[in-house]
């Protein structure tokens, strides 16, 4: 790896560590809005949302199903960028 | 058979453990597996490992017993791999060779970060050892029918052997072998509770091939005269009873009466008897019957045994009022023991209870197979009841200690949302503070989820353990997948338990392993030893990362001395037979502690102690060793005394749990932040002196 490609790839280091904190913020408020309205509105969890689920049960899977997708997307987002071109 | 199961499953990671040894001579092999594991392999690991006796039985069995709060237990402990996997994974595998003080201490080379660090992940990994050698202790009672000293003692032995033997490269192939069984069998067995449905009339068979019918618990209708049931029950009469007062508004909130009432009786043999009760079949010996709290009499022209159990208060939506049959155990201060008014043996023991009462009306009295969704759906409807098993202990009139056991009715929709665990709403009575408290405990508890995952050392080490930083995440990614998986299928596992009335109302522990019997005798052996290969792989990991903490972290830089491959190795094997023997002794010494309980508390401690520490040293150019070391120091102390002096802890010292000086159960809402302050506070303070290091950003 030349001088170029070590710049290179301290710069996507570094985007992909910055990615990782945003990502991780972002799923932190969805699990922290989860946790207030288990707090302050439990009645409010058993109101129906989709699919014929109950609000509780909805948001429980979906903090699941989005945990997984989450990942998905940022092992997408990480893959080096001569990779991603199939270089 | 579930011995069987077990003996095999033995068999075959004693086998793993005996073939891979040769490649655990080196200090890489023992303690990381040369870093040669696949991604792959080492992402079910991770779901192995993790997926410990709290989750795979404990949370099942918490949502048979009360819903929707038992779920939160999963989303908490699968949100904390997110932090894993977005901040902690690859860092840790660039900056740590063997262990997890390795990468804290890159940067500084201070003895001093490897010594608190390293004392943090035995801390840690010896809290979160105790449930699992109690959980198995817990286990082999009733599914092969051997002592729970014995029990604790085989789990322990067999890990030793595993441990000792094979280090990490036979720890990751148990956690590997684990993992895949684990999420196999919960899936073929949430698609059985999907094809099976909710039936509100035929409950399966308790007890599989002994083929023992389930039993509905009778209720009578009756008339109150003073405040006193008069009984249609020809012979019986009230001889007791016990009320439940709230604690808030001085009321009663459940009543129980004890009624004496003879049972028909047939002779099996010269002077012992038999009589259905709850459909079991106790024997009667005669000349037993002095001052055992039963007798023989003749009545209405049969031989009879008078028998006393215990019937709660109920009032039906028109007011009337019935008496409700509930189960209950005796011990009385000889320590002879009653089961439901006869002696408590192997022909007389509880029954499961639990079970879906009413369902919407469009499905009658069964869905039939239903979808994924639908059940969720069924369950959660307004209009479904749900008889919640519940129990009450107290002391009789006469001295007994008495447990009884009985049915709640609670809508499904308020027991697919959270409440009925976690008491988050106000009661009616309840002072404000009361309700803030229980509040600050449940957030407490979510927060110490959330951040103690990405920081427990048996999870830490697993990074060292394949080749590259890459590798770390795609098996990060692939752990996230497959314990997401597993705990999407705990909903179905719990709620299918409670839906199949395949709960033991003594230990919500057995729920999934009672599921599993209700199916079939071969499911029940699978599901038996899984659950063993699942504390054998959680265990290992612990052992393995406690031996890595003081053969690597803790012993040259106590002793000052630099140690060569081999020493270190034998180190570890050592390390790994005594941590192993203190499990054993500690297993046996918490008997009958709750063991999700302590699991959160592991979490907590964890989160503590290790992730202040990690998140700095990967993003804070300005944190110092000093901080690093009384950061997690602080981390430690804070969170293991906050727990010492918790209203739980108080109860279990004998004292009453008000006064504990600690408000609240869960330490982490004042322990992380605490740790965290810490922290800033002294790397502001001794900035001066340093030089700085590279972070990850």
């Amino acid at each position: 790896m030349d001088s170029q490609d070590t710049i290179l790839n301290d710069e996507f280091e570094k985007r992909k560590v910055v990615l990782g904190v945003k990502m991780t913020l972002l799923y932190s408020l969805v699990y922290a809005g989860f946790v207030a309205l288990s707090v302050f509105k439990p009645t409010a969890m058993a109101g129906r949302a989709v699919l014929g689920l109950n609000v509780a049960v909805a948001y429980g899977l979906g903090l699941i199903i989005i945990a997984v997708i989450f990942a998905l997307i940022y092992n997408i987002l990480c893959r080096f960028p001569a990779e991603q071109k199939g270089e | 058979m579930a011995i069987g199961v077990f003996v095999v499953f033995v068999g075959l990671v004693l086998g793993v453990s005996y073939h891979t040894s040769r490649k655990a001579s080196s200090v890489g092999g023992y303690f990381v597996a040369n870093s040669s594991i696949h991604w792959g392999v080492n992402g079910i690991a991770f779901a192995g490992g993790y997926l410990s006796v709290a989750s795979f039985l404990g949370i099942c069995g918490l949502i048979a017993f009360y819903g929707y709060d038992g779920f939160l237990y999963s989303i908490g402990f699968l949100a904390g791999w997110i932090v894993a996997l977005f901040v902690i994974a690859e860092p840790m595998k660039k900056r740590g060779t063997f262990t997890f003080p390795d990468a804290l201490n890159r940067t500084f080379g201070k003895p001093g970060i490897q010594l608190a660090a390293g004392l943090s992940v035995l801390v840690v990994s010896l809290f979160y050892l105790v449930p699992q050698m109690v959980g198995a202790g817990v286990l082999v009672e009733p599914l092969l029918g051997i002592t729970h000293y014995w029990g604790v003692i085989i789990v322990g032995t067999v890990v030793i052997l595993i441990v000792a033997g094979g280090g990490m490269t036979s720890t990751t192939y148990v956690q590997f072998f684990n993992g895949g069984l684990l999420l196999t069998f919960a899936a073929i067995l949430s698609v059985a509770v999907l094809i099976r449905g909710v039936n509100t009339v035929d409950l399966p068979v308790e007890e599989g091939s002994r083929g023992l019918e389930s039993y509905r618990f009778a209720q009578m209708a009756i008339e109150k005269n003073n405040g006193v049931p008069e009984i249609d029950m020809p012979g019986a009469r009230i001889t007791g009873r016990h009320a439940v007062m709230d604690r808030y508004t001085d009321q009663e909130s459940v009543v129980f009466f004890r009624i004496s009432r003879p049972v028909e009786a047939s002779l099996v043999d010269e002077g012992t008897y038999t009589a259905s009760i709850k459909g079991r079949t106790p024997r009667f010996e005669a000349a037993q019957a002095e001052g055992s709290g039963w007798s023989i009499e003749a009545f209405d022209g049969h031989p009879a045994v008078r028998i006393e159990d215990w019937w709660r208060l109920g009032t039906n939506n028109d007011g009337s009022h019935v008496l409700l049959e509930t189960q209950y155990r005796a011990v009385s201060p000889d320590g002879s023991t009653l089961v439901n008014g006869a002696p408590e043996g192997p022909f007389n023991r509880l029954r499961q209870m639990g079970y879906v009462s009413e369902i919407p009306a469009d499905y009658g009295e069964s869905t039939g197979p239903v979808g994924p969704l639908r059940i969720l759906s069924v369950l959660s409807d307004n209009s479904t009841v749900v008889r919640q098993p519940l129990n009450v202990t107290f002391s009789s009139d006469r001295n007994e200690q008495v447990t009884i056991y009985y049915e709640q009715p609670v809508k499904g929709s308020t027991f697919m949302r959270p409440g009925l665990m976690f008491p988050l709403e106000a009661r009616q009575g309840e002072p404000p503070t009361t309700t803030f408290l229980n509040r600050l405990n449940f957030i407490s508890l979510m927060i110490g989820l959330f951040l103690g995952t990405s920081a427990l050392p048996h999870i830490l080490i697993r990074y060292y353990t394949v080749p590259s930083a890459e590798d770390a995440r795609k098996s990060t990614i692939v752990a996230i997948a497959g314990i997401g998986l597993f705990y999407i299928l705990t909903m179905y596992l719990g709620v299918g338990s409670i839906a199949s009335g395949a709960v033991n109302p003594e230990t919500s522990n057995m729920s999934a392993p009672l599921l599993a019997r209700s199916f079939g005798e071969i499911l029940f052996a699978m599901i038996s030893g899984i659950a063993f290969t699942t504390v054998l792989a959680t265990v290992s990991g612990l052992i393995m990362a406690a031996s890595g903490a003081v053969a690597h972290d803790l012993l040259g830089n106590l002793t000052s001395r630099d140690y060569s491959d081999h020493a270190k190795v034998l180190a570890g094997r050592i390390v790994a037979i005594v941590v192993g023997i203190i499990g054993i002794i500690l297993g046996i010494s918490f008997r009958g502690m709750n063991v999700s309980f302590l699991v959160g508390w592991a979490f907590a401690v964890a989160a503590s102690a290790n992730l202040p520490a990690l998140l700095a040293i990967l993003f804070w150019k300005r944190t110092t060793s000093q901080a690093i070391i009384a950061s997690i120091l602080t981390g430690v102390i804070s969170s293991v005394t906050l727990i010492a002096l918790c209203p739980d802890m108080w109860a279990r010292y004998g004292f009453d749990p008000a006064t504990a000086p600690m408000p609240i159960n869960q330490p982490g809402i004042f322990s992380i932040p605490l740790s965290f302050a810490v922290l800033i506070i002294v790397s502001l303070a001794t900035s001066n002196n340093i030089e700085k290091h590279q972070v990850a950003v």
